[in-house]
């Protein structure tokens, strides 16, 4: 039986396992559209903005490991996706982003509507495509989901004229793809896992670096055996949070521009870093040259590209981590490093980096210790970008494998509210939490519509200071305190709340913390709270942009309070 | 990694599709490369074409963009072959003034550079030269001096010297390998 394009386009999605996926119409996806109905297992959620459909599409394949699938139409629409597709290729996000292209015989005419958003996104895209023939729907759609789920996962989009989805054709879904040029490898070579655990053999002062890679290929368990085979700390980027148990005792929080101190001092004490599934991004390593002098380095990825990038691999490994980790694990004999370990602890001890001190103001830290202490595992937490990520990202000490949803590698500000949506379709009876900023939430609070209209009880923390607080943090300490642009007007969040049909509270004494907390996840509904916190605290511990992870400076804050340096004079350079 | 600019010949196997050169040169573009010349065409492989590009770069520097051109779907085989033996030679027209005094003189230069006269008008005359870039480069400084109207050129085509000397086994190359692993064997090609 002949199918329509767009029937092809559903067949696909079918096949494909997709249940769920987010959209906006427009002229040149109205076919698309229209059959849309004639497959009611497949939930469209219609957004408020594409750029929200990208990354709603975004966390629920981070939750589901499947790709996450968005619509958009041609022109503004494609282009309001863009935002979102770079979100997912710099976090390796398997993503499949279906546009409606204006008709065929309008492409580079400048037609209404039109961008050249294959073009565009080259970039930015795994891979992409121009689908000019009905045939080729099928089998491009059957690629597309491949090479966004294999290898290094990555955003695809595949672009199709209104005419091509009208046209109809035999359907027929291959069964297999056959792709010259692309055959990712995924088990790492025997001998090179050799070397590396020799070397782990040969260690005294051993950490592991756990990046996103982690995550994605499900590698928790055999992170932990050869974490507690090899009594090896673990640190964790920010993407890599979720990647090991936060109550672990070998878990030792992030490293990196606001990473933990001791995290920072031990890799310039590290004799060897095992680099799993990360890739040395410069909010991790500080200045290039002195990061981890006395470190050898086994640097795991299946992205051959990322090996030798920014640092030179003692023992390059190119293998997807969990498949790796579970031949490595085979090599590695037990052993312990207690004297690193008690070395470690003592930098942990004498260097709190987290400590909360006791005051009667709201602290951004407090009130996001507070949900943590609150639903614990129970929850996923999806942040912005800035101050509150940071802050989000300390102190996610949580047994919650994947639970920490953030955009990492392209700081996309209004990715929280969006990226909720997507967590709470992927996983409905999940609590989870949107932590935002009050800027970026303004940058995507439209989407409160869609939390509303499909009755998502997500729960937004509002952690408002009133300023863009991070930009605000780098002109207090880089720019002679000269600032611009980051005060910010903000509207009444409750009352806004309120105008989409969510529960609003606020929140200004510390006393009414915890409580509101509470009442917002008794709530069976959707709840926003706005956290009036202290509006000038800044985010420790900090590593000035050129300085190196040895220079780094701690928190103003010891374990009991005490503020014990006048940080902006040693952070200014 | 710091090393000296070099020239850097890369032969790329690359899947004969729309949007490949693009994506091609967009990497290039990305890491601030300029494409000195690019030559691109068949290869004896059905839906496989070969390209050939010379940039100037410090190795480690080409060397990653090497490797991100793996990540590309239609590349199948991308080789930097400039430490290898090759043979390499590029084709240029070009259009010299001539009058009937100096036509001989012109002429002459030809046969020295083994140019062919493909065209001749009154006032003009076209040569084919092939060779190395050098030697274009020669032949196009002497006809300077009659007045050179026209000159194209194909850029740089290469191929290795002898029947298995695509893959030297020194370590210098391996790089390449690992960064193409997973890349389908296509026998012994590049």
């Amino acid at each position: 039986m002949k199918l329509t394009g767009a029937q092809i386009i559903m067949e696909c999605l079918a096949r494909e396992g997709v249940d769920t996926f987010f959209g906006y119409p427009g002229g040149a996806n109205l076919p698309m559209y229209d059959t849309l109905v004639q497959y009611p297992q497949i939930r469209h959620v219609l957004v408020r903005h594409e750029q929200a459909a990208a990354h709603a599409a975004d966390a629920y394949a981070r939750v589901t490991g499947k790709a996450g699938v968005a619509w958009a139409t041609s022109g503004p629409g494609a282009t309001n996706l863009v935002t979102g597709i770079a979100n997912a290729w710099m976090d390796s996000v398997p993503l499949v982003c279906i546009t409606g292209s204006v008709v065929s015989w309008l492409i580079g005419r400048d037609g209404f509507q039109e961008a050249d958003i294959t073009g565009i996104t080259i970039p930015i895209t795994k891979h992409n495509a121009l689908v000019l023939n009905v045939e080729d729907i099928a089998p491009t759609l059957r690629e597309a989901f491949y090479i966004a789920t294999t290898g290094r996962p990555g955003p695809v989009l595949v672009d199709i004229p209104r005419d091509i989805q009208q046209q109809t054709c035999e359907f027929d879904y291959p069964e297999t793809v056959e792709l010259r040029g692309y055959q990712p490898t995924t088990k790492g070579d025997p001998h090179e896992i050799k070397r590396a655990a020799a070397l782990i053999a040969a260690a005294e002062r051993p950490i592991v670096l756990a990046g996103h890679g982690v995550v994605i290929s499900h590698a928790w368990d055999e992170l932990v055996e050869l974490a507690e085979k090899a009594q090896i700390p673990v640190i964790t980027t920010v993407l890599g949070l979720g990647g090991f148990p936060g109550t672990h005792e070998l878990f030792m929080g992030m490293p990196g521009m606001h990473g933990m101190y001791w995290n920072n001092q031990a890799i310039s004490e590290a004799d060897l870093i095992i680099a799993l599934g990360m890739r040395f991004d410069d909010r991790v390593t500080g200045r290039l040259n002195d990061f981890a002098p006395k470190a050898k380095i086994v640097h795991v990825d299946i992205d051959p590209a990322e090996i030798g990038k920014n640092l030179p691999a003692a023992v390059p490994i190119v293998g997807d981590v969990k498949q790796v980790l579970i031949d490595l694990n085979r090599e590695v004999a037990p052993v312990r490093h207690d004297a690193w370990r008690a070395w470690l602890s003592e930098e942990k001890a004498s260097h709190p980096s987290i400590a909360i001190p006791d005051t009667e103001k709201v602290l951004p830290q407090y009130v996001i210790k507070s949900l943590y202490d609150a639903s614990g595992a129970d929850a996923y937490y999806v942040t912005g970008v800035g101050q509150h990520q940071m802050w989000a990202a300390q102190y996610f000490w949580v047994d919650k494998p994947n639970g920490f949803i953030t955009s990492g590698g392209l700081g996309t500000m209004g990715f929280e509210i969006p990226a909720a949506i997507g967590a709470q379709f992927a996983d409905p009876q999940a609590t989870v939490w949107a932590i935002c900023g009050d800027g970026g939430f303004q940058m995507t609070s439209q989407e409160l519509a869609t939390i509303a209209e499909c009755e998502l009880p997500i729960k937004l923390a509002i952690i408002n200071n009133g300023y863009l607080g991070m930009v605000r943090q780098w002109q207090e300490l880089f720019y002679k305190d000269n600032l611009s642009g980051v005060r910010m007007l903000q509207p009444d969040f409750v009352k806004l709340a309120e105008a989409y049909g969510l529960r609003g509270i606020r929140v200004s004494e510390k006393a009414d913390v915890k409580s509101s907390i509470d009442a917002a996840l008794a709530h069976p509904g959707p709840v926003l709270i706005e956290f009036q916190v202290e509006q000038h605290e800044n985010t420790y511990p900090m590593v000035p942009p050129g300085a190196s992870l040895q220079e780094t400076v701690d928190s103003p804050y010891k374990a009991d309070g005490v503020v014990v340096a006048p940080i902006a004079s040693e952070v200014r350079p | 990694m710091p090393s000296r600019a070099q020239h850097h010949t890369i032969v790329a196997l690359v899947e004969d599709k729309p949007g490949v050169l693009n994506r091609i040169a967009s990497k290039w573009r990305q890491r601030g490369f300029n494409i000195e010349s690019l030559a691109v065409g068949h290869s004896e492989i059905p839906g496989l074409s070969r390209m050939t590009f010379t940039v100037d770069g410090a190795t480690h520097d080409v060397d990653q963009v090497t490797k991100q051109l793996y990540k590309v779907i239609e590349v199948v085989k991308i080789t930097d072959i400039t430490g290898e033996e090759i043979v390499a030679r590029e084709l240029a027209l070009i259009r010299v003034a001539t009058s009937v005094n100096n036509r001989t003189a012109v002429l002459e230069i030809a046969q020295v550079f083994r140019a062919s006269v493909i065209d001749v008008a009154h006032d003009s005359l076209v040569l084919e030269v092939t060779g190395t870039e050098d030697k274009v480069e020669a032949l196009y400084e002497l006809l300077l001096p009659y007045g050179v109207k026209e000159l194209v050129r194909t850029g740089r085509i290469a191929m290795t010297r002898g029947g298995a000397a695509q893959e030297p086994d020194d370590g210098s190359q391996r790089r390449y390998r690992s960064a193409g692993e997973g890349k389908a064997q296509v026998g012994s090609l590049l």
